[in-house]
């Protein structure tokens, strides 16, 4: 049967990378059928049938999926579920919110941040901040799971599949949007960068964080923070990298005044390559780095940017 | 109002995992033991919610082993009034999935009737993020998941998530499940004298049996191993060192 994977859509746009990354994940699993639910969903439907390896495209265009709210799209996937045994998603905030909730009205389990597909019943994923793998079938007669995007390769484009809409359910009424707070960047997206520069507690402060940027944006890097960078207000929410924020393996990671706790190696210990500057030499950022520079990071990090 | 607050034990977050040899599980014997992070912030949420007069109890609850009685000490000692214990398991290395915590969780709310369930966004031990949205579905009320700013109103919350974007805020009808993240507050200690104080508080057990709940787990573990090793790397002398590194060896600038 067909896997049905709800795709990654905000603001009527496909965000193209986390579902390519995600159908490379499930494609051994059947005919991929990739659902973009939105306000507007119609081009993100378009872009989303250039994915090779897509068979079917399906649109549901209506209000009630404007923002991705997760009453009415679990509600959708649910009334689609019985075509499929298996439901996925990339396992980014919004699928995180509404897959569970999907998989609890099948009366199914959930498997998240699947990291590996071994067959159509059994599925890898990290547990305990990814200090240890499990190997888990499930038993479920349908499986709902989302994807990580950092272990797969996006699935390349040049596809032409069907697109067809779907009737909106009913809505279910139970919450409404108020309102957005993202700040728009030029950089690249944290998610999907090749290079991602990040700053730690050893920043020091909010204003200091621009040796950072100014190194991301000479190498084209995104950029992140740890938890203590974020809860000290230094950086954004959505630049923490970690066991609970964002999961990223860039070609080159550059950690700077960040220690290495396992919340954070959680986040970017599959980086291709790791860069480590902290003026602690004990620092257990170290033990994952392929280059440790034991320096401080206001000497460092400004000849960095000078001789680049 | 009540308020329903899930909260599970966990192996401390300080405590380095080890993989049991035989690829069975994490060991968990003779490892300190904590209640979940976002739970504390959940419990946090739900007591200042009841020092402000909006709330009047807040009920902790723990699915799992017998010793989760401490964890739910720890919650009664924080402020939590009373508290539930499922005993579900004898086994510390059995983990009751979501599906099966959400179903025993909505027999508690059936029975407890509260107006909110406040809930942590994650276990840190399995990684889950899905007992707050499977309660809320089986509840069938409306879910505000991530939460890092909540503001109750009569008949609806105003909750600020944080996402992959950035921040979202929504307005959802209560009864609501609003799990939490890691800015929403600052979990209070519980000071000795409330540690006393919590050893009087009431404690029920209950089973899943009490319930009619199957909490038989849909996954079964086939192994459980070390993630792959990174290879030991080097420390360099200077930032031009780094630089040709980085250029010459790796390739990645
Ligand atoms: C439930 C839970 C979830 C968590 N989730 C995450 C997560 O998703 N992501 C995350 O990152 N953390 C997470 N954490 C937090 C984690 O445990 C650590 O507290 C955090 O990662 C520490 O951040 P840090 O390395 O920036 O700060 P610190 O540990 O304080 O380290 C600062 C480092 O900077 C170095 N330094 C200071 N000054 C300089 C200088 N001038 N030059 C060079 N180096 C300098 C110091 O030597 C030190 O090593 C979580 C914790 C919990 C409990
Ligand atoms: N066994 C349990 N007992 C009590 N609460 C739980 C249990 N498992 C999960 N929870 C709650 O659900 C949240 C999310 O857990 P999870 O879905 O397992 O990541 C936790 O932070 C707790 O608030």
């Amino acid at each position: 049967m067909a896997v049905l994977l709800l795709a990654e859509v905000d603001n009527g746009e496909l965000n193209l990378d986390a579902t390519a990354k995600a159908v490379t994940a499930v494609k051994p699993l059947g005919d991929v059928h990739v659902l973009c639910a939105g306000a507007k969903a119609a081009a993100a439907g378009e872009t989303a049938a250039t994915i090779d390896g897509v068979a079917k495209v399906l649109v549901a265009e209506d209000a009630q999926y404007g923002h991705r709210l997760a009453e009415p799209t679990a509600k959708l996937l649910v009334d689609l579920a019985g075509d499929y045994d298996h439901i996925a998603a990339p396992a980014t905030t919004d699928a995180k919110n509404i897959l569970p909730r999907a998989a609890a009205l099948l009366d199914v389990m959930i498997l998240t941040d699947v990291s590996g597909v071994i067959d159509a019943d059994t599925f890898e994923r990290p547990i305990y901040a990814g200090n240890a793998v499990q190997t888990v079938k499930s038993r479920d007669s349908k499986k709902v799971l989302s994807i990580r995007t950092s272990t797969f390769d996006a699935a390349g484009t040049g596809n032409s599949a069907p697109v067809e809409t779907v009737t909106p359910a009913e809505a279910p009424g139970l919450s409404e949007w108020v309102e957005d707070h993202v700040a728009e960047s030029d950089r690249p997206d944290l998610t999907s960068a090749g290079i991602v520069v990040s700053g730690g507690r050893g920043v020091g402060s909010e204003e200091d964080f621009k040796l950072i940027e100014n190194l991301a944006d000479k190498l084209g890097a995104a950029i992140g923070a740890s938890r203590a960078a974020v809860d000290s207000g230094y950086a954004p929410n959505d630049w923490q990298v970690g066991q609970t924020g964002k999961v990223v393996a860039p070609d080159l990671y550059i950690a700077c005044g960040i220690s290495g706790a396992i919340q954070h190696l959680a986040g970017m210990k599959d980086s291709k390559v790791i860069v480590a500057i902290n003026k602690d030499e004990e620092a257990p950022i170290f033990q994952v780095a392929d280059y440790g520079l034991v320096a401080d990071l206001f000497d460092a990090i400004p000849e960095l940017n000078e001789k680049l | 109002m009540k308020v329903l607050v899930p909260v599970k034990r966990v192996i401390d977050y300080n405590v380095k995992v080890r993989v049991k040899g035989d690829g069975s599980g994490v060991d968990l014997a003779n490892v300190k033991m904590s209640m979940n992070p976002f739970d504390e912030i959940a419990c946090e949420a739900a007591i200042r919610m009841k020092e402000s007069g909006a709330v009047e109890e807040v009920i902790a609850v723990s699915i799992g082993v017998k010793q989760a009685q401490e964890t739910l000490r720890t919650a009664l000692a924080m402020g939590c009034d009373r508290a539930i214990l499922i005993v579900a398991t004898d086994d510390v290395h059995t983990d009751i999935e979501p599906l099966a915590v959400a179903k025993l969780l909505k027999a508690v709310v059936d029975a407890e009737e509260p107006g909110l369930v406040i809930c942590g966004k994650q276990a840190i031990d399995n990684d889950m993020n899905a007992t707050g949205q499977m309660l809320s579905a089986l509840l069938g009320w409306s879910q505000a998941t991530f939460a890092s700013k909540i503001d109750i109103d009569g008949d609806h919350a105003t909750v600020k998530r944080e996402v992959d974007g950035g921040m979202q805020s929504i307005k959802v009808k209560m009864p609501a499940v609003i799990s939490v993240d890691l800015r929403l507050n600052e979990p209070r200690y519980a000071s000795l004298p409330n540690i006393m104080k919590a050893k009087k508080k009431p404690l029920d057990e209950k089973t899943p049996e009490d319930y009619g709940v199957d909490v038989s787990p849909r996954l079964e573990v086939v192994k459980t191993a070390e993630p792959p090793e990174r290879d030991a790397g080097i420390i360099v002398k200077s930032v031009d060192e780094l630089l040709d590194k980085l250029k010459n060896e790796a390739g990645v600038i």
